[in-house]
């Protein structure tokens, strides 16, 4: 073995790819953990004597969340009570799988385990639902229902907060696909630690600037036990091609990663630009920038028979749900709704205009290195 | 002389190799040593069934696709140069799948 660990002289296993550094097993346990240790502190995520579910997939990032967040509550005291939490989406061939894997999970970890479904949450499962709509836009239902899917499944154990296994990959893929789409409303927060504190459950993120890379190593030198099948109904493009851009610049300079969540963390959005308004859900009372949130316009299309009616612009949707209300049955959004702009109405160009960089010093020493 | 060595796939790599996670393969004498540079085209040229892009990018594997030989990383071994010896373990994960 020709590499030397950088810290203790051992057989260097991996590279860093923050760092550069090599290091040997161990010593890459040790550094992985630690700092997701001091990010956890760092952002004073927890507080002693709380119940936090972790959202479990089966996947590689959040099956080394639960990993690492049982071992660091252990040796460090947190304190927390740890529950997993899982979202059947309703996918056979897919879902079905990995949620064997979230149960292996609870068995190896000893945690208690919470499955809930769309089918009971809303009366479709994901299989139902492209039935009607086809594989163009079953994902937007897909997405907008598991959000609220987490959320409601923690209310129900009565957690204080949520954490996920969003990565660095993840969160610098997400600041490139929100200035790509011009969403200033969520370029502003998708860097976030800690988000939906005020009206929702707080979710945080411990994994925010841990590589995906080292994720990966971590789960294949630990021997975690994951799922890794694409799901069976059409990957989101958009992302995909985000995702694939974050790969090419890192495999260029590594740092990009981080460098690309900093620039993110650092701007700062012009008082001029108008920002969605968050409200409460006329109809399910959960947080929304509309008068009746998207799951409840996805779900009333699907119950209606008319699955299309939440797809494409804000505007439009509004329009057909003031159409729908003419004829009884759906209360329309109310007036003030109107006033709120929702950031899919601004053009790409204005949204470019309206966003300064922030071009203090950086303050590295809030990045874990 | 011939080398034996045996690939690994995992993290949704499997999927493009017959789904299957492991193949002992056996690599035909060659003039010059067998490097991983040598080995991912043939590779490409005879294992791959279909969508070679989705493995390959130019002459390197795709970005996202991590890969390890005897359980190190191929950064620390000199990626695409490192010469093959018989009974090598060369592993390729995938990252880019969803978590």
């Amino acid at each position: 073995m020709p590499v030397k660990c950088a810290i203790c002289d051992g057989s260097a296993i991996l590279k860093r790819p923050k760092t550069g550094d090599a290091l040997c097993k161990n010593c890459f346990y040790y550094a992985f953990e630690e700092e997701v240790h001091k990010t956890i502190i760092d952002a004073r995520l927890f507080t002693h004597g709380e119940t936090v579910a972790i959202g479990a997939s089966g996947g590689k990032d959040s099956t080394v969340l639960a990993y690492v967040m049982k071992e660091l509550n252990d040796r460090y005291n947190y304190g927390l009570d740890l529950v997993l939490l899982s979202v059947d989406e309703g996918i056979t061939g897919y879902r079905d799988d990995s949620l064997e894997t979230v149960k292996r999970n609870q068995m190896q970890y000893d945690l208690p385990l919470k499955i809930v479904s769309y089918e009971e949450l809303y009366g479709w499962t994901m299989d139902a639902i492209v039935q009607q709509i086809g594989l163009k836009n079953n994902c937007t239902f897909c997405g907008v229902f598991r959000r609220q899917a987490l959320d409601r499944g923690a209310m129900m154990l009565k957690v204080n907060k949520i954490v996920t296994g969003h990565n660095a990959d993840d969160i610098a893929e997400t600041v490139v696909m929100n200035v790509l789409r011009g969403d200033i409303g969520r370029l502003r927060r998708c860097t976030a630690i800690t988000t939906g504190a005020e009206g929702s459950l707080p979710r945080c993120k411990p994994f925010k600037y841990t590589y995906e890379k080292e994720i990966v190593m971590y789960a294949y030198f630990k021997k975690l036990d994951y799922f890794s099948t694409e799901c069976i109904y059409s990957p989101n493009a958009y992302r995909g091609f985000a995702r694939a851009y974050i790969k090419d610049v890192e495999k260029i300079r590594p740092s990009a990663i981080i460098d690309i969540i900093h620039s993110g963390e650092s701007l700062s959005v012009k008082t001029t630009v108008k920002m969605p308004v968050q409200g409460n859900c006329e109809r399910c009372g959960y947080i929304s920038s509309n008068a009746i949130c998207k799951a409840c316009v996805l779900l009333e299309g699907l119950n209606r028979g008319l699955p299309r009616l939440g797809i494409g612009k804000t505007h439009k949707e509004r329009r057909k749900i003031e159409e729908l209300s003419k004829e009884g049955n759906v209360n329309p959004p109310q007036s003030g709704a109107a006033e709120r702009q929702p950031t899919s109405i601004q053009t790409p160009v204005l949204a470019m205009e309206s966003l300064s960089l922030d071009r203090r010093k950086p303050d590295v020493s809030k990045l874990d290195f | 002389m011939a080398l034996r060595i045996c690939l690994e796939f995992s993290g949704g790599a499997e999927l493009l190799f017959n789904k299957t996670k492991k193949h002992e393969v056996t690599l035909p004498v060659c003039e010059k040593d067998w490097t991983i540079g040598s080995l991912l085209p043939w590779m490409r040229e005879t294992m791959l069934k279909e969508r070679p892009e989705l493995f390959m990018q130019g002459n390197t594997v795709r970005p996202g696709i991590l890969v390890l030989i005897n359980d190190s990383d191929w950064e620390l071994m000199g990626e695409l140069d490192y010469s093959i010896k018989e009974n090598d373990r060369i592993i390729f994960i995938s990252t880019l799948h969803g978590g």
